[in-house]
């Protein structure tokens, strides 16, 4: 049986009609049309899911709709201010973290989670917080040197960009 | 213009993986490349970033429907009866089909046409479609197919090579293949290996088995069918091959090819597991055209298991002869794979765990013998480096033990015995451009390999192997002699450049490629230009992305298609600037005069006064491969128009407490020809390493009683970002005379030798061969342990006790 709920998604407050068996996953992709939070295997093992809840990364396929009901949800449409993006999806594109970009949105909000709490990252904390995201193209390499290059420019303002010119 | 073949990078020069930031901003130089070899912003490189790229299961339609398979719990078992009345009857139920709907027979090898998009008579796999449902919501389409009613008798079933081998057992195919279970036989033999043989001074057989694994793509397979009255159909499906989804929809549908149209969404990754039709594909077709409403079909992750088409298992056996100096005299090379249930693409993997042996090591008398058999799993087909890698595998572990036996360097071995460029091989492969030697010093030297190499203490270790890939195949699936990619490029009067081709993006950024070389021949922008991929309508055929060929080849017919454009403006403006055309560049939107840069019009200009003079702007190019290959049957497999090379050093620790194997650091040189845009280039390295090191040390495709033993992510381990080892990749430059601007392959070579590497580093760390695969812990405390106990090895403190 479907009940109405009202979930705070990327800053807006949506009221909508779901079942309570609804999985965040399911609500933020098939009732909202947010189709960035990707589906990868059901398990919460992949992290192509993840969205942050409260600023904190949680598996979206493993967690009840229900359950955000008075948290602030955001997921990767919610991450940049008008046209103005976030340093880390900045940094993904322009360093090569993303190949296929299927678990570029996860990857992403976990290193915000990350650089939000942690500033000034070690290699080691990077891994440590990106160890829930699966990525089956880049070998990881590129995304840790885009959370590098993002952390370095949002403490010190140093240019982000890799490519020439 | 692309330098010739010959001007292989200095291997002690800077690698151009350091980032290269001296783009100008004045003129450029006369003959300078203004996009190509830069690291230039990937084609819509944000959309990725911020969730707007649309995968197909992101796609909506109105009315759309969803659909679920019901898949076989057997085996090996008849099908009595398949009775869909209780679910054709149940509320929001569209419609129901099943095997006797689709008889069709189909098969991505012409030789192989031996599946039907549902089980008809048999089903010969856990996973098996028998029939599928579209329904107004998941739940209801799920609970539709458990309503469907399937009568099997179940039959034993064939789980191993040997099983398959014998002809005593039942067979899975009653009217495919030879004898038992065996599905393809290939016997080869080049220049009487016997004869080198007796010439060796040191002869070594070993046996090898490599384990079968799967691709794992983040993305599930997902289609979109939509049907319209008119008898059009459009489906969207994640493949990596559109133009083959096309050729077997119609056959399985029975459907005229012109009717349906394919469309390849970007993919969330696919590395070989996308690049035939799957059941699903044919599924939401018929359940659209039947229930009159588009349907969607998202596999599980537990079905993508099943639909596999991954890495064969094989057990190899070598025999290889060499002199003194290590060079080799001979090589048979035996194979037997493991196929799975039904064709795929197994018979051209057959001839690939044989056909690539030959290179990057000269051998002057060759044989090979493979067997392909059917058992009761999931088909196996094309994974990354695609039947080349088990045997790679094999070859390099047998090398460092050559190598061993006859007290030489590995690295000193392999320099000698290097093929060289402007050569062929034994077995009739043409081989132009070649930096082997190049890479083998690159990673060697970056590594400080040979002063490490057997001095590293007990439980580290460091180990070394090359390896070569093709540049795409040199034939096709199926026999033709049209184009294997073709590209349209059209300019706007606005100065925009759109580029139609049949490529598809699988994150190894063609379209990206397609824009740079566009944008290179006509002098303008990356961000000018648009890429339309992947769709039967709109693009010429590409073949698809598989064998490593897009660069080569569709970067070849996009070339030449931008060039026809490019001679129209060199017309107009070669009289406008009265400067002989030969004198004229292109380059940051402008055709200028070489010899004084100022001299110069903008694209745009050229571009209205070539419309306003030929009319509409547009080209189209194709590139079809030069004849290849021996005069012999099977001689189609292995001939490429150009081959990569790679080395890779992997240095690794076991630790011998809990005899965890660490792999640290993986370097990896790669001749790739020319870097279209390094930062990619390195990315398919690393990818490439990445994927090897999983199925090096952790991932299997195993079963038992017929039952997948890991059909979810939760089991079936693939690398994470923490046990991932550092990886770094070294870009060969040796630009290919053929290639476009000079490139080859990058996306599948580096794979391989990553393997072999890691198996002779751990040999290096604990004095105990590996030679299955994965090497995981359970099995190196057990080797060691026997080792220990037969006094092979020396035993230190960790060990005693």
């Amino acid at each position: 049986m479907k009940s109405l709920f009202t979930l705070r998604i990327n800053g807006e407050d949506r009221t909508l009609a779901f079942e309570h068996s609804k999985t965040l996953l399911e609500v933020l992709r098939e009732d909202l049309d947010l189709t960035g939070t990707k589906h990868g295997c059901e398990l919460g093992e992949c992290g192509a899911c993840t969205v942050l809840v409260d600023g904190e990364p949680v598996v979206s396929c493993l967690f009840l709709a229900v359950e955000a009901v008075g948290h602030d949800v955001t997921t990767i449409e919610g991450l940049q201010h008008g046209s103005v993006l976030h340093p880390v999806q900045v940094a993904f594109a322009e360093w090569g973290g993303s190949q296929c970009g299927y678990c570029t949105p996860g990857m992403i909000l976990s290193a915000v989670a990350l650089l939000e709490q942690n500033p000034h990252p070690s290699r080691d904390d990077i891994k440590e917080a990106l160890a829930g995201n699966l990525c089956r193209c880049t070998g990881y390499t590129k995304i840790i040197e885009a959370v590098e290059a993002a952390a370095g420019s949002m403490t010190d303002g140093r240019r982000l960009h890799a490519q020439a010119g | 213009m692309p330098k010739p073949a010959s001007a292989t990078a200095p291997p002690d020069a800077e690698p151009v993986s350091s980032p290269r930031r001296d783009r100008a901003d004045g003129p450029a130089q006369a003959d300078e490349l203004h996009i190509i070899g830069r690291r230039n912003l990937k084609y819509e490189h944000l959309a990725k970033a911020t969730g707007g790229t649309k995968y197909t299961a992101d796609l909506k339609l109105p009315r759309l429907c969803f659909g679920r398979l019901l898949r076989s719990p057997y085996p090996h078992a008849r099908v009595l009866h398949v009775d869909t009345r209780k679910a054709e009857a149940m509320p929001g139920v569209f419609a129901v089909i099943s095997g006797a709907d689709l008889p069709e027979r189909y098969g991505i090898m012409p030789s192989s046409q031996d599946e039907t998009a549902f089980a008809i008579d048999k089903v010969r796999y856990v996973g098996e479609a028998v029939a599928a449902v579209a329904a107004v919501d998941e739940l209801t389409a799920e609970q539709a197919c458990n309503a469907i009613e399937v009568l099997y008798e179940p039959l034993p079933a064939i789980m191993s090579i040997d099983e398959a081998l014998d002809p005593e057992k039942p067979r899975i195919h009653e009217d495919q293949g030879g004898e038992g279970n065996i599905h393809k036989e290939v016997h080869l033999e080049f220049e009487s290996p016997e004869v080198g043989f007796a010439e060796a001074d040191h002869v070594r057989e070993d046996e090898f088995f490599f384990e079968g694994n799967t691709h794992a793509p983040m993305e599930n397979h997902a289609v979109i069918a939509q049907y319209e009255l008119h008898g059009k159909l459009t489906v969207w499906s994640s493949t990596q091959t559109p133009h083959y989804v096309h050729r077997e929809l119609s056959k399985a549908l029975s459907m005229p090819t012109a009717q349906i149209r394919i469309i390849a969404p970007p993919s969330g990754g696919a590395f070989g597991g996308k690049s035939e039709m799957f059941s699903h594909e044919v599924a939401a077709a018929a359940l659209a055209r039947k229930a009159g409403r588009p349907v969607l079909i998202e596999l599980s992750r537990e079905e993508v298991f099943y639909c596999h088409r991954g890495r064969h298992p094989v057990r190899m056996r070598i025999k290889t002869g060499v002199r003194k100096d290590g060079s080799i005299t001979a090589m048979h090379f035996q194979s037997w794979l493991d196929g799975g249930a039904y064709g795929s693409y197994g018979v051209a993997t057959t001839y690939y765990t044989g056909a690539l042996n030959t290179m990057p090591y000269k051998v002057p008398r060759y044989a090979f013998d493979g067997v392909r058999v059917f058992t009761n799993k999931p088909p196996c087909g094309p994974k990354r480096g695609h039947g080349t890698v088990q045997p790679r595998f094999a070859i390099e572990c047998q090398l460092d033990k050559i190598a061993e036996d006859l007290g030489l360097d590995p690295v000193g071995m392999r320099m000698r015995n290097a093929v060289d460029p402007m050569s062929g091989t034994v077995n009739g492969l043409r081989i132009t451009s070649c930096a082997v030697r190049d890479t083998l010093r690159a990673a060697s030297q970056r590594t400080d390999f040979q002063a490490r190499f057997r001095k590293l203490p007990f439980g580290t270790g460091i180990g070394l192997a090359s390896s070569v890939y093709m540049s795409g195949a040199g034939l096709p699936i199926y026999w033709n002699p049209m184009p294997h990619s073709g590209a349209m490029v059209k300019i706007d009067r606005g100065g925009g450049v759109a580029i139609y081709c049949g490529t598809t993006d699988i994150g190894q950024d063609s379209d990206s490629m397609l824009a740079y070389i566009v944008s290179e021949v006509l002098g303008v922008d990356p961000i000018d230009v648009r890429v339309c991929s992947g769709d039967t309508d709109l693009t010429p055929v590409d073949l698809g992305s598989y064998s490593s060929r897009v660069t080569f080849m569709a970067g070849n017919a996009a070339r030449q298609a931008a060039e026809k454009l490019r001679d129209l403006l060199l017309d107009v403006a070669s009289e406008r600037l009265e400067t002989p055309r030969e004198r004229l560049r292109l380059g940051g939107r402008r055709i200028y005069n070489r010899d004084d840069t100022d001299r110069a019009i903008d694209f745009i200009e050229a571009v209205q006064a070539a419309e306003a003079r030929f009319g509409t702007l547009a080209a189209a190019g194709s590139y079809t491969p030069p004849k290849l290959g021996g005069k012999y049957k099977g001689s189609g497999v292995g001939p490429s128009p150009a081959y990569s090379f790679t080395t890779a050093v992997a240095e690794v620790s076991v630790d011998l407490e809990t005899f965890e194997l660490h792999v640290d650091k993986v370097t990896i040189a790669h001749d790739c020809g020319r870097a279209i845009n390094p930062m990619i280039v390195e990315g398919q390295i690393e990818g490439s390493a990445y994927m090897g090191y999983g199925e090096a040390v952790m991932e299997e495709q195993v079963f038992r009683k017929g039952l997948h033993k890991k059909p979810s992510l939760l089991e079936y381990k693939i690398p994470t970002i923490l046990e991932t080892p550092a990886l770094e990749s070294i870009i060969v430059e040796g630009p290919d005379a053929e290639g476009p601007f000079g490139a080859k392959e990058a996306g599948e070579g580096p794979l391989s030798p990553v393997i072999p590497a890691i198996a002779n580093a751990v040999y290096d760390a604990v004095g105990v061969r590996f030679d299955a695969t994965p090497i995981t812990s359970d099995r190196i405390m057990r080797a060691l342990d026997r080792a220990k106990r037969e006094g092979r090895i020396a035993e230190p403190a960790a060990l005693a006790g």
